[in-house]
């Protein structure tokens, strides 16, 4: 029996799991996908937002307030990367000003900090490579970017060392309540568990769905991007918004923890929860909007594209709260951006009302925040390269030749708890493949090396989805070989058996 | 620290071929790195014929004409190391060099060899909508997991661009008992050789779809179909024509760019067209010392012109370090004109030439029974009539070193003139 099983493996299932693993509590995590942080956390803007444009007294302005000023320690406590580099939106035009004028007042009075009205002159200092068309900026320094996956693995593997179980493929079908809480029934389990949190994203209104009547509905809201090469990574400092207008919220540009450059999202209403494919209309429509911002961006060195969805909320807001139809069941619903940047207020507001329900939660005396840090073997000093080597000269073969990643780095990923299991996981905890070869040298190498650590061939190692599988079998010679191999073996048993 | 003369970057035919001729040339105390595990570089995934007509009159595979090169290197005593990495050189030409047996090395050269090679565009340089499932391979990477490492990698492929490794694939695939449903060009013409349009695709009858393009990737875990379209003189997508192909595999062999991130970090100047470093007559860089040859300064068509232009660069960086080039100041700049993409090198010193010099070149367009066209500060110093001038082809025109002392010449260019013109 465990006391609480959380569904989904985002951000925010991940957050309130390695919250709660500060409690005596059994926790159990459930995940359709095989790895954490697969849905809407893998593909979005990846920016931890100041908070000044939620509506003064919804949940996206309180959790977006708080939860920006709690990402410094928590990142720091998991080795996650994050950087407060500010923000600005930028006005071209005299409506624009009067937007900015307004999300300034909104701003101050949600209690967002030293935010700042800036000139035109004073966006040039600030960032030259903007084009000259723009009259002035919402300045605000408390806006971040941060590595959403890296942070969603690093706070599952947090949760896992402090006692936490993570079961990956269990997609939930049915829920049961019952005296002592629920009965879970996935593809491959049945768990029984006092509570439920369910933060399983756009499945969220499905999952509420099996123990009551959902007064909520979730609709998939795709966003498309651009991620372009380190070689554009200096043209803007800070994030960049457009100003919110009649004909949509703009297009941001932003430098991303990396050192690349990502442009997005635009945004269509969909019925379908699985469609992330992008669209040349789409990605046109980002294209000619960001030159808007700035002209000098060089779209052809683009080295990826991608769509990820958020969960709209038929409510408008976030929906965090203990069910009314059904006690002990804990809807964290419909979050969408900010959502990643509420993500810690959220978690330690439903710690609270799981607080509420249990009554009295004891603390774990050996609870660790801290998760062991990751060797980025790149940012080494000369000297900390030689050390490490001599440990351990797996750190001294580089796979991925554009982002510098050694074998140790991987080998290690895969072997952490919570660790990758496929060749985007791989790509998302350690980077080869992120590069601007998106794989092209170092994908065999990697297939490889997880087909090794996992005891695997590699015609069985997949690259994100469970069928996503990348080879489809051996060549002829090989196959001839692999007989011949085979049937050797077998005589041997023969001979040997005699 | 360690100490070299000449360190050579890459042991791929470019590294191999500039290593070898440094050695013949006097340089005792050579250092060849290479990041893969053998060298020969993507030679030895190339099991297919057809390399060295030109420098060995006979027809090698990929790892033969490789072995030539391997054996003779190791015949000269020229040290390598493999497995390694190098993170960094910077204009001392000091470098950062790592393996997992001798760990974190600083080695300071003399000169430095840049024989880097090339690598793929992927789907992302030219942002193909769609889903993003597994099955969407270049077209190198694919003939890795097939030819080195024994793995197929689909079953029912469609291939983009008609680039050499793309037609060499289809052909590949075939043979492994794949199918091939068609080849996509987004240009009116392949940009892969003649022989290779024949021997690869005609051959198999596989189709080569010219002005069209892959328009959507479809499937969500492995690749279910591409939609390719027809695409007008514009390269815009003729609305309408889209037919969709169902797959589980696409090859991309979109185009290639010179290897460079080293380069860049020891300053090293790049050209805007080529993307690879600025080079002079002697194969150097603009930063002195540094040398480069092979697809890390341009993409060549054939090996055998890498291995031409590598002993070249092995040659100059030897003068280099007995002090034997001259840096004179009366350069000579080559400007590529009209029809012509880029001409390496771009800066001549006439003092340094020995008889002739090569210009090496790409034409933009496919021209039947047209002229080359080489002026000199716009005189006609010479005229070469050409049956059939394609992009995929590179063009050379040997100059004669005389010509640039009496004459005089400051800049050298060259023009493509169409037949009746």
């Amino acid at each position: 029996m465990y006391d609480v099983a959380v569904i989904g493996a985002g951000v925010v299932g991940t957050f309130i799991a390695r919250e709660l693993s500060r409690y005596k509590l059994r926790i159990v995590i459930l995940e359709k996908d095989n790895d954490v942080a697969n849905g809407t956390t893998k593909a979005n803007s990846a920016i931890v937002h100041a908070g000044y444009d939620a509506k003064a007294g919804s949940n996206k302005a309180k959790f977006n307030v708080l939860g920006n000023a709690m990402f410094d320690k928590v990142c720091e406590e998991l080795d996650v990367p994050f950087k407060r580099i500010g923000s600005l939106v930028v006005a071209f035009n005299e409506e624009d000003l009067k937007t900015i004028q307004d999300l300034y007042e909104n701003g101050v009075k949600i209690g967002v900090p030293n935010m700042e009205i800036i000139d035109a002159k004073k966006v040039k200092e600030m960032e030259p490579n903007l084009n000259d068309h723009i009259v002035g900026a919402l300045y605000a320094p408390t806006a971040g970017i941060i590595g959403p996956f890296e942070l969603a693995i690093a706070l599952a593997e947090n949760a896992l060392d402090n006692g936490a179980e993570l079961l990956l493929n269990n997609k939930v079908k049915r829920i049961e309540k019952n005296e002592g809480g629920y009965r879970i029934y996935t593809n491959e389990n049945e768990i029984d568990t006092k509570y439920v949190i369910n933060c399983a994203g756009l499945y969220s209104d499905d999952i509420y769905n099996m123990v009551a009547d959902s007064h909520f509905k979730i609709t998939p809201r795709r966003g498309q991007y651009y991620l372009l090469d380190k070689s554009e990574g200096g043209l803007v400092k800070r994030t960049i918004f457009q100003c919110p207008t009649k004909l949509g919220k703009g297009v941001l540009m932003s430098p991303t923890v990396d050192g690349n450059i990502i442009i997005g999202p635009d945004a269509q209403d969909l019925d379908d929860k699985e469609a992330r494919e992008t669209t040349r209309e789409g990605l046109s429509f980002i294209k000619e909007r960001v030159m808007k911002s700035c002209s000098k961006i060089a779209l052809k060195n683009n080295i990826t594209t991608f769509a990820g969805l958020r969960a709209e909320p038929s409510t408008g807001d976030f929906i965090i709260e203990e069910s009314k139809e059904v006690k002990g069941f804990i809807n964290v619903a419909g979050i969408k951006s900010p959502g990643l940047s509420s993500s810690p207020a959220i978690a330690s507001y439903v710690v609270e009302l799981v607080k509420n329900m249990v009554g009295d939660l004891e603390e774990r005396k050996d609870f660790n925040p801290k998760r062991r840090k990751k060797i980025r073997f790149a940012e080494l000093s000369d000297d900390e390269k030689i050390e490490i080597i001599k440990k351990d000269p797996r750190y001294g073969r580089i796979i991925c030749r554009c982002e510098k990643i050694t074998e140790g780095e991987i080998v290690d990923v895969i072997n952490r708890n919570a660790g990758a299991r496929t060749v985007n996981g791989v790509k998302r905890r350690a980077r080869p493949g992120a590069g601007r070869c998106q794989g092209g040298f170092c994908g065999p190498r990697v297939i490889e090396i997880l087909a090794r650590e996992l005891g695997k061939d590699m015609k069985d190692i997949v690259k994100e989805g469970t069928n996503s599988y990348m080879l489809t079998g051996y060549t002829k010679e090989t196959s001839e070989y692999e007989k011949a191999k085979d049937l050797v073996a077998s005589s041997r048993d023969e001979e040997s058996r005699r | 620290m360690l100490n070299y003369d000449i360190v050579v970057i890459g042991g791929g035919p470019a590294g191999l071929a500039a290593a070898i001729e440094a050695k013949k040339n006097g340089v005792k105390n050579i250092l060849v790195v290479d990041r893969d595990r053998e060298l020969g570089g993507i030679l030895q995934q190339c099991i297919h014929n057809g390399f060295g007509l030109h420098v060995f009159k006979e027809e090698l595979t990929g790892p033969e004409y490789a072995d030539r090169f391997i054996n003779e290197l190791k015949e000269m005593d020229i040290e390598y190391k493999l497995d390694t990495m190098v993170l960094d050189i910077d204009e001392n030409r000091e470098l950062s060099v790592m393996n997992t047996k001798d760990g974190f090395m600083k080695i300071k050269a003399k000169a430095i060899i840049l024989a880097m090679g090339c690598r793929e565009r992927t789907r992302g340089a030219i942002a193909i909508p769609g889903t993003r499932p597994a099955g969407v391979f270049t077209a190198g990477t694919a003939q890795r997991y097939i030819n080195m490492e024994g793995y197929m990698v689909g079953k029912k492929v469609v291939i983009l661009g008609s680039g050499d490794i793309g037609l060499i694939m289809a052909r590949r695939l075939t043979l492994e008992g794949a199918k091939v449903l068609a080849v996509a060009e987004l240009m009116p013409f392949s940009s892969g050789l003649t022989r290779n349009i024949v021997q690869c695709l005609d051959d198999y009858n596989i189709p080569l779809l010219l002005n069209h393009t892959v328009t959507q990737i479809k499937g969500k875990d492995r690749v279910e179909a591409v939609v390719i379209a027809e695409v007008d003189h514009k390269k815009k997508i003729i609305s309408g024509t889209e037919k969709e192909y169902t797959c589980d595999t696409l090859l991309l062999s979109v185009g290639l760019i010179p290897e460079n991130e080293l380069s860049k970090s020891a300053h090293v100047k790049l050209a805007p067209v080529t993307g690879g470093p600025m080079v002079n007559e002697s194969m150097e860089t603009t930063v002195k010392g540094i040398f480069a040859c092979g697809n890390v300064v341009h993409v060549h068509d054939l090996v055998d012109w890498v291995t031409k232009e590598s002993q070249k660069a092995g040659k100059s960086a030897a003068k280099f370090i007995k002090n034997q080039l001259k840096d004179s100041v009366d350069t000579v700049k080559t400007l590529a004109g009209n029809g012509i993409a880029y001409i390496v090198p771009q800066v001549i010193r006439p003092s340094n030439i020995e008889n002739t010099l090569d210009l090496l070149m790409r034409v933009k367009d496919v021209y039947r029974n047209g002229k080359l066209i080489v002026k000199g500060d716009g005189k006609i110093i010479k005229e070469m009539n050409k049956r059939h001038m394609a992009p995929g082809e590179m063009e050379r025109i040997s100059i004669p070193s005389r010509l640039f002392k009496e004459k005089n010449i400051r800049e050298i260019s060259v023009d493509v003139v169409k037949a009746g013109e």
